[in-house]
């Protein structure tokens, strides 16, 4: 197995953490793992992406050209990404971000209103936690058990108490992603 | 044990783990992206709590690096990092260590340059590190890690080496291999040593003269040519030692090879990346990794070039190492050089294009 995940959103949505979270929920499960952040000035203000591989086998390059799997939360994300998502692959969207809706045929592209739901569940800091669930949804690659271990060694343990309120998140993620169109 | 933990982190953050693991005694550096985490982390850590160890902040790259210059005169293990423009203001310092046979390690985290540049990844400190960056005829050991385990392993290497033949170590790295994270496993525990086993391990440093002995002095400067001829032979009949016994490289998949990519760093990574999408696609291709830049594995790039075609030195540069490259396959098979500048990292598709278009056609 050999999954290969682009992440991409505006700076300060939570993509980099997410990206860690999978990563860490994954070497819990004994996986190999590489996550690899666009650590440029995009991250005050403009776009912010990680590129996570998780694979049975070791890694070759942490810099990819194509993706199996992208996660686009903003549409300058989408017009650099959609592109180069493997044939095949799959594009998780938020609604709330993209204004033109992807139009290739020949992936699965999946919407996900995680920002209207973080809104209305007025827990907008776990809007990642349930993009995250979304995507666990389409692709179990890790168990929601791994992910919360990987949410309590990677939180301060002044957080810890909002653990609960992540697992919530995710589950809502796993029951709001749907087919686009 | 939970020192064993198999855990995530940044080749940053594991140079900084490793050092404090390693028994290191001091570290001096001034903060620049995209090597941060490496004075973030040790702040963090509070090393002088538990080790005993030294971390300052210092006013400026070339403070630091003559702080290390002091710490290594006194036997301790030190070090700095920073990157490639905080490099480039250390090389006065450096020089002086290597001249004074010094062991020191220093770190780059290479970014994009010339100049202030930008701060994503690079290889274009290839000639700095590898032909001099300072003054007059020395060399650094030069090891270049290729993921977030070796930036862990080459911090206790690097020392091992430095010391042995009492000359300043680089680790060099890129923005790429220091700011991802990737699965480690740290190295145990070593304890500092103590000063008796400073003194004993090193006679030549200024340690005080302890039961009176004789002072050592440590300087670069000899105004007379004849005894500064001396100690440049003594130099480089070290540096020949050095070229003999510590070349070290990681080949892959050259048993069947037909074309040759050589490539470090994390070039490297994805070098091993086009090796897959070309053999899928019939085309055999291997990697030879070199892991001493200096002392470069000639002898082996020589031994590769009479299997291949063709040799595609992956850089993220103009093509530097290209010139080691040509020097040691003395002109039996093309070299061709791909790059991609000033802080892009070339994607895999595009360096296939590049071998086929260059070396194949």
């Amino acid at each position: 197995m050999k999954k290969e995940i682009l992440i991409s959103g505006f700076g300060g949505q939570g993509v980099l953490s997410m990206g860690k979270i999978l990563a860490y929920a994954a070497l819990m499960e004994g996986k190999e793992v590489s996550w690899m952040p666009a650590y440029g000035p995009e991250q005050r203000g403009g776009t912010a992406n990680v590129t996570v591989i998780v694979s049975d086998t070791p890694i070759s390059s942490p810099i990819l050209s194509t993706y199996d799997s992208a996660i686009i939360l903003n549409q300058p994300s989408l017009e650099k990404f959609e592109s180069k998502i493997k044939p095949g692959g799959t594009l998780i969207y938020d609604g709330y971000g993209i204004n033109t809706p992807p139009t290739r045929t020949d992936i699965n592209i999946y919407r996900i209103d995680a920002m209207d739901a973080a809104a209305e569940m007025n827990l907008i800091k776990t809007f990642n936690m349930i993009v995250l669930g979304g995507l666990l949804k389409v692709h179990p690659i890790v168990s929601i058990e791994s992910v919360l271990t990987a949410l309590r060694k990677t939180l301060p343990k002044r957080h810890h108490k909002l653990i609960p309120q992540n697992e919530e998140a995710i589950k809502m993620g796993m029951g709001i992603i749907k087919e686009a169109k | 044990m939970a020192e064993q933990e198999i855990t995530l982190m940044k080749g940053n953050e594991a140079i900084a783990h490793a050092a404090i693991r390693c028994g290191c005694d001091g570290y001096f550096g001034y903060p620049i992206t995209p090597q941060s985490e490496v004075l973030e982390t040790l702040a963090e850590q509070k090393p002088w709590e538990t080790t005993g160890m030294v971390v300052v902040q210092a006013e400026s790259e070339l403070a630091a690096i003559n702080m290390v210059y002091g710490g290594a005169a006194s036997g301790k293990r030190v070090f700095t990092s920073s990157s490639s423009p905080g490099v480039s203001l250390m090389q006065e310092g450096i020089s002086y260590i290597a001249a004074c046979e010094l062991p020191a390690l220093i770190v780059n985290v290479m970014r994009g340059g010339p100049g202030l540049g930008t701060i994503q990844p690079s290889q274009a400190d290839y000639f700095q590190a590898t032909k001099g960056g300072g003054h007059g005829d020395y060399h650094l050991i030069v090891l270049a890690p290729a993921s977030v385990q070796e930036m862990a392993d080459f911090v206790d290497l690097a020392y091992t080496l430095a010391f042995k033949y009492r000359n300043p170590a680089m680790i060099m790295a890129d923005g790429a291999i220091g700011q991802m994270m990737e699965k480690v496993v740290l190295p145990p525990f070593k304890p500092r040593r103590t000063d008796e086993e400073v003194e004993a391990e090193c006679p030549w440093a200024t340690t005080g003269r302890r039961n009176k002995r004789k002072p050592n002095f440590i300087s670069s400067l000899e105004l007379q040519s004849e005894e500064m001829e001396i100690i440049n032979l003594r130099l480089q009949a070290k540096y020949a030692e050095i070229e003999k016994n510590e070349v070290r490289y990681e080949k892959y998949m050259c048993e069947d090879a037909d074309y040759l990519i050589v490539a470090f760093g994390s070039a490297a990574r994805i070098a091993k990346k086009v090796i897959e999408i070309a053999r899928e696609q019939g085309i055999k291709v291997g990697l030879l990794r070199p892991i001493t830049l200096w002392p470069f594995p000639t002898a082996i790039v020589k031994e590769l070039s009479k299997q291949v075609k063709g040799i595609l030195s992956l850089e993220i540069n103009a093509g530097q190492m290209i010139e080691d490259i040509r020097l040691a396959v003395e002109g039996c098979v093309p070299v061709e050089h791909f790059g991609r500048l000033g802080g892009i990292i070339p994607d895999p598709d595009e360096v296939l294009d590049a071998l086929k278009e260059k070396l194949i056609k």
